[in-house]
């Protein structure tokens, strides 16, 4: 089919021209983006009570948090930020292979990310760091040291269960990347599947100081 | 025929063109059925409520029971029934024939917000059978972390029906933003659109602290995190925070869509341009906007601190601004008005009284030092019944009859209807006005057993409650008997502007055959002179 057809097959049939359709989909994608900063949110919420309440407690727990581990993931994080910011240029000049190959470099990333994390969850559930009443760890002073790891497992499981939803739908723009779905006439799914994942990173950013950094 | 084989109820054919349909029209009726049948479910559970409380000590039912009923009475309605009702179900309907468009931004995302409605409302009904709620539909730790009733199956719906109402929310912003017909400004749209614009608003920034409390709740009782059990270390009162950051907003989100319907209603059936357009646009902006300042009004007597206590109560004043901004609008459009009485009048002018009453009696609430008196009494169940179902349900009313001749394309015996209103309107007020009464001389809410005293009165509400249900039984009948033969409804049965009447009655699969320009405003009733057709 032409792309220089009136009615382009992936313009939608309620909308008037393409640059309706793009802008519905991106102010759609940023309020998402504004439910899941919400959504974090009660977590940094929570977070910053418990803090206020236990300061030393957070301060002693924090540091049986690997900050080497975490150093790097965060290098991963940004890396694959960038990466996924120039499959989107290589979409926008119409250079299709380069964009492939930056996609599959966004999932690598992201997949080490996630097998790194599972190192660090691994050697906690192993000396009984965990979450509440499966708290079992004796080493750490001050009030409450389960809390600090609920807290820990749940904001980090929440932004993991994240990570795993961004490979779900960079994988999905992928394959429509191999199928020539995308050009630089229209490539918005794989835009607004860097928006998400630029927020992924970002809250990630903010999840690093505030666990691992706080000595 | 030919007219008719065109409309979206008849094309596309098949269950399966039903079930995975992308017609705004087609999910919206889905929602109405739907949500109706919550509607029905949680009504039931009402009456069993009221019959229980007749008398004192146990009449039907023992107290562990009772406790489930009233759980369950306000969860379904809540969150199945009343929040999505009027966006989802009378909004998806009518938004985009308003705005003049196709349909709505994401139309798949929208038939996806459906079935997350659907798989919530399982998980609810999962929960029933498998021991029903015990704990109030606020979910209050600690007693929620501990009750053995299925908590968890029951907020995970709950968890689950809030992306059905973000994405709702989500795809009515983008809509009004960007699909709008040429010609339709900011200020020439119908109210109901700003209506739900505001209700979106709210959806999208407050349902997502929702969904993060019940996560936390969940793990709570699963793992025994500490957040919220102060067995663990937790604060309780951080989770009435969490809860009400969302659920007063939620409020709104009930009671905004019902007063862009009243806007509607108001002014096709007193023939006259609404009064004070932009200040009833902007209050509906401005409710929005205060109602997430005030969820602390809730928590006058959990151990806040007073200091925070006496902002809320003065915040919480705020909200009766644009709230008496609109009732007084409403009520200077009326005024030398060709007013007539059908039945969405008839339900508009319920609203007008009822929502004035329970608003009022809302300012008594909000007052610090008088709500240590009344808090957890009928006052407030009275209150909030009178603000719920005597605003929004009303509203939702009033919008259902507005546009069923629109939607089905048949017109309801009005004679009932009348009849059904009057039931209604007295069934409601001999039910919940004497609640006031019971709670200023301290009856509480949500108990089995009360004193001899308060008998009578607890009586007078129950025979009101089943004047009620008479009213909604007549309702079912006519609504139902009117689709199989009921009169054709034209285009324009009530003479009202608006896009949504300019084509026919139900509407043709792709709504508009020619995309329309708005050259007028929408209550320009004085300078243009409309046909009922």
């Amino acid at each position: 089919m032409s792309l220089a057809h009136n009615h382009p097959a992936y313009l939608a049939h309620h909308f008037s021209d393409m640059e309706q359709q793009k802008a519905s989909a991106k102010l759609g994608m940023w309020i998402f983006l504004l439910t899941e900063i919400l959504l974090f949110g009660g977590l940094f919420c929570a977070y910053a009570v418990f803090r206020s309440w236990n300061p030393q407690m957070f301060l002693n727990a924090h540091k049986h948090l690997n900050v080497i581990l975490g150093t790097v993931n965060t290098a991963v994080l940004i890396s694959s930020s960038l990466t996924m910011a120039l499959a989107i240029r290589s979409l926008q000049v119409d250079k299709k292979r380069p964009a492939i190959i930056f996609l599959l470099l966004t999932l690598a990333f992201a997949a080490t990310f996630l097998v790194i994390k599972y190192f660090e969850y691994a050697h906690k559930i192993h000396l009984g760091q965990l979450p509440g009443k499966f708290y079992t760890y004796t080493g750490i002073e001050g009030t409450n040291p389960h809390i600090f790891f609920s807290i820990y497992f749940a904001m980090t499981g929440l932004h993991g269960l994240h990570i795993l939803v961004g490979m779900i739908v960079i994988s999905w723009v992928l394959v429509n990347t191999v199928k020539d779905k995308y050009s630089s006439e229209y490539y918005t799914p794989v835009e607004n599947a860097g928006l998400y994942w630029h927020l992924v990173d970002l809250i990630w950013i903010y999840l690093f100081p505030l666990l691992y950094l706080i000595g | 025929m030919s007219e008719d084989q065109a409309s979206f109820l008849n094309y596309p054919r098949g269950i399966k063109s039903w079930l995975f349909t992308l017609d705004h029209k087609r999910i919206g009726l889905m929602y109405l059925i739907a949500i109706m049948f919550f509607f029905f479910v949680g009504g039931v559970l009402a009456m069993l409520i009221r019959l229980e409380l007749f008398s004192p000590g146990k009449t039907i039912m023992e107290a562990h029971t009772y406790n489930q009923m009233f759980t369950l009475h306000g969860a379904i309605m809540i969150f199945l029934f009343i929040i999505p009702v009027i966006p989802a179900a009378l909004g998806n309907f009518v938004l985009p024939l308003m705005l003049g468009a196709k349909d709505v931004a994401f139309p798949r995302l929208n038939l996806l917000s459906f079935y997350i409605y659907i798989f919530g409302a399982l998980f609810a009904l999962y929960s029933i059978i498998t021991g029903a709620v015990d704990t109030g539909w606020t979910f209050y730790t600690p007693y929620s972390t501990e009750s053995t009733t299925s908590v968890i199956s029951m907020t995970f719906g709950v968890f689950i029906l809030g992306f059905s109402s973000i994405l709702t929310g989500l795809n009515f912003i983008v809509t009004i933003h960007k699909l709008r017909a040429p010609g339709l400004t900011w200020f020439n749209q119908p109210l109901f659109i700003w209506g739900l614009y505001a209700t979106a608003i709210i959806q999208v920034l407050a349902t997502p602290v929702l969904s993060i409390t019940l996560v936390l709740l969940i793990l709570e009782k699963a793992f025994g995190i500490g957040i919220f059990d102060p067995a663990m270390g937790g604060d309780p009162v951080l989770y009435q925070h969490f809860f009400w950051f969302y659920s007063h907003p939620a409020v709104y989100i009930m009671i905004l869509p019902g007063m862009g319907i009243i806007s509607e209603t108001i002014t096709v059936f007193s023939r006259k341009k609404i009064f004070g357009y932009k200040a009833i646009a902007f209050s509906s902006l401005a409710i929005a906007f205060v109602s997430f300042l005030v969820w602390g009004h809730h928590m006058f007597t959990s151990g806040q601190s007073e200091i925070a206590a006496m902002i809320f109560s003065f915040l919480t004043f705020l909200v009766g601004i644009p709230s008496g901004i609109k009732i007084f609008n409403w009520l200077a459009t009326l005024y030398r008005g060709q007013i007539s009485f059908e039945a969405p009048m008839l339900y508009t002018l319920s609203f007008l009284f009822l929502f004035t009453i329970g608003g009022l009696t809302g300012i008594f609430l909000g007052t610090l030092a008088l709500d240590v008196h009344l808090h957890d009494t009928y006052f407030v169940v009275a209150h909030f019944h009178y603000v719920m179902m005597g605003g929004t349900v009303m509203a939702f009313l009033a919008g259902l009859h507005y546009w069923w001749p629109k939607i089905f394309g048949r017109l309801y015996n009005e004679t009932l209807a009348k009849i059904a209103a009057l039931f209604i309107f007295v069934g409601f007020n001999a039910t919940f006005f004497v609640q006031f009464i019971l709670g200023s001389r301290g009856m509480p809410r949500r108990y089995y057993n009360y004193l001899d005293q308060f008998q009578p009165l607890h009586a007078f509400s129950s025979v009101g409650s089943w004047i009620m249900a008479v009213g909604f039984l007549i309702m079912g009948f006519y609504l139902i008997s009117s689709l199989f033969n009921g009169k054709r409804a034209g285009k324009n049965p009530w003479g009202a502007l608006g896009l949504e009447w300019t084509i026919s009655s139900p509407p043709p699969h792709d709504n508009f055959a020619v995309t329309p320009q708005v050259s007028h405003g929408p209550y320009d009733y004085d300078k243009i002179a409309v046909e009922r057709d």
